[in-house]
């Protein structure tokens, strides 16, 4: 049985992007692989400097487009031509053309709920609680500071090396995240 | 003449996208201070207590209506459609701008989309809440809208989905769903950005629920991005089928000035054409209001002037094209009712409407015009009234002269039309009142970014 962790794991702050960048790329060559980097603006490619591969996003959103579609097609088949058939304007009653405009809407409707609960679910949001909120200037996470957090579940994580490491980044500042 | 002003303008501050010396705290701090400060400014209350008096309007003619049947509007056989059609197309083609505005131009990568997406996003979802409550109301017996969805009932009937009132009804739903969710999920960074920088107890928790522990973490974004991008492309192709099928509830039946192939782009232009004006009449007196003249610049002024300036023509094209069609085809009812538009009793409205949509826009190719703020607002108040005037004539003339002369009638709104008509204005203008007070009106974290991005370039 492995004990609760004491640390979540130690922060640094940075003061612009480049840096952040800088320091997450050496970060991953020096071998660390559970660690996170937090911006107040999407930066290009960080993700990927961290070891982030590739998202399931598209693929989500491409079969809630799909299941959108079809089930609405099918709905209006099932109902105007076996459920309840009525002759309306001498159309047969499988009168796929005047479908289009509905399917297309449930496609859209399917795919853009898939899309925005596809990424919060992937993410893990809503989360309630993160250890990073513990520390105080992670408030500024969301202005124009700049944070790279190495976590204790890293195998190569040990509490000094690792401290000694983020300062070799020219860091502002070096915080210990309660977890 | 026009040659010196463009070249002065390129060296013109006040035309960059974003004015000068802007830092990401600094955005940070102006439009998150407009929401988190604790003095309510005066004039917000003014505007704001105006507002809601005109939506308690709306309230009484609605209970009106409730209590007395839509018998209390002018609207009789032949003209069946009166106000309630009209305000339903001119309200939801207002809030096609700012879809057009979030996604098109998202996609299109227009820097000058970001600081005014957020507000003219939310104008679109106010407009969409207004032009639902007109069909619902029509109904004559509301109670019962939910009949329109197919939903398994003990009734054992269903929907007739050869009718475009019934695509109208996914159309508009799907609208309203999507361009909220698009403009809640645009909201989440910058609604973590309150939680972090409000100081109530009370606001911390309210913005902390609803930004649902975003913390912005790089993997985060990157979904985030991805996310984004994939529902600019979905909301792209859904604001012109929405319009497109909102013109088909009059295209496809069989009556002469509206049996027209010509109807679904004429509608989508139109609709962009009055919601570009409409951001205009919004952004004008805020970006005063609330000294935002370095984040909402002339070059977004500008900008949106050519593009109401370029729709503008596309509905003009569909003027003249209507009177083409109604001589070319030979039929003698296009014929007549195109006379009867241009000479019979509703005849000054569709001089006026000819004038607010044809002539009065001609008016932003002039440089020197589109740098007037005062007269840019004049404009896109011209042009609202214009498309107003637009879908009463289409709605009217069409239905008020029938086939058999024994079956004409005149039409007018009654006061409760009116009183509903002015109520919707109410209700869209306190919504966006209690928006500017809560929400950010502008897009931070885009606006961060794009701070970021020009001070790489320089």
């Amino acid at each position: 049985m492995k004990q609760a962790p004491l640390i979540y794991g130690v922060m640094a702050e940075f003061e612009n992007p480049e840096m952040l960048c800088a320091g997450a790329e050496r970060a991953h060559a020096a071998g660390y692989r559970r660690m996170d980097a937090y911006s107040p603006f999407p930066i290009d490619g960080l993700a990927e400097v961290i070891g982030f591969k590739r998202t399931q996003l598209p693929l989500i959103v491409l079969i809630g487009g799909l299941l959108g579609g079809i089930g609405g097609f099918y709905l209006q088949y099932w109902i105007s031509a076996i459920d309840y058939p009525m002759i309306i304007g001498g159309k047969p009653y499988n009168s796929w053309p005047a479908f289009i405009p509905v399917t297309f809407e449930t496609t859209i409707l399917g795919a853009a709920l898939a899309a925005v609960l596809g990424m919060l679910g992937l993410n893990g949001l809503p989360m309630p609680y993160h250890p990073v909120f513990n520390v105080e200037r992670f408030a500024l996470a969301s202005r124009d500071r700049f944070f790279l957090c190495i976590e204790a579940a890293d195998p190569k994580f040990e509490i000094d090396t690792t401290v000694e490491f983020l300062r070799s980044l020219n860091p502002s500042s070096i915080h210990e995240v309660e977890p | 003449m026009t040659e010196p002003v463009t070249e002065a303008r390129t060296r013109d501050p006040r035309y960059e996208v974003i004015g000068p010396g802007h830092t990401p705290g600094s955005i940070t701090d102006k439009i998150s201070e407009i929401v988190l400060t604790r003095k309510t400014p005066k004039g917000w209350w003014i505007g704001f207590g105006i507002s809601f008096l005109l939506m308690n309007l709306l309230f009484v003619a609605v209970a009106h209506l409730l209590m007395n049947g839509i018998g209390i509007w002018g609207v009789n056989v032949p003209v069946a459609w009166g106000f309630a059609i009209i305000n339903f197309v001119w309200w939801i083609g207002i809030g096609h701008a700012g879809t057009l505005i979030s996604a098109i131009l998202l996609l299109l990568r227009q820097r000058w989309r970001t600081s005014i997406n957020r507000f003219a996003e939310a104008m679109t979802l106010f407009a969409v809440a207004c032009a639902g409550l007109y069909p619902i109301l029509h109904l004559g017996r509301p109670g019962f809208a939910y009949w329109l969805f197919p939903y398994p009932n003990t009734m054992g009937v269903w929907p007739q989905f050869r009718s475009p009132l019934v695509w109208d009804v996914f159309a508009v739903s799907t609208y309203a769903t999507v361009s909220l969710i698009f403009w809640y999920i645009g909201l989440i960074p910058d609604l973590a950005t309150l939680r972090d920088r409000a100081r109530h107890r009370f606001a911390r928790m309210a913005y902390g629920m609803l930004a649902m522990g975003w913390r912005g973490s790089a993997v985060h974004w990157h979904r985030y991005e991805t996310a984004y991008l994939l529902l600019a492309g979905l909301a792209t192709p859904l604001v012109v089928s929405v319009h497109s099928i909102v013109s088909l509830d009059f295209a496809v039946s069989v009556l002469p000035g509206w049996h027209s192939t010509i109807f679904p782009p004429y509608f989508v232009a139109g609709a962009i054409y009055a919601g570009f004006a409409m951001v205009l009449t919004l952004a004008i007196p805020l970006r005063a209001a609330y000294r935002l003249e370095d984040l909402i610049t002339m070059h977004h002024l500008d900008n949106m002037a050519k593009v109401m300036l370029t729709t503008g023509l596309f509905v003009f094209y569909g003027y003249i094209m209507e009177a083409f069609f109604a001589w070319y085809s030979a039929n003698p009812n296009e014929a007549y009712l195109m006379t009867n538009r241009a000479t019979g009793p509703y005849a000054p409205m569709y001089w006026l409407l000819l004038i607010c949509n044809g002539l009065v826009p001609q008016l932003l190719w002039s440089p020197r015009l589109r740098a007037s703020v005062p007269l840019l607002f004049v404009i896109s108040l011209v042009v609202s009234l214009g498309m107003w005037l637009e879908r009463y004539i289409i709605v009217v003339t069409s239905l008020h002269r029938d086939f058999l002369p024994s079956s004409w009638g005149m039409y007018s709104g009654t006061i409760w039309d009116w009183a509903t008509f002015i109520g919707t204005l109410g209700l869209f203008l306190s919504l966006l009142f209690l928006f500017i007070r809560v929400l950010p009106m502008i897009s931070i974290f885009e606006m961060r970014e794009l701070v970021h991005e020009e001070r790489e370039e320089s």
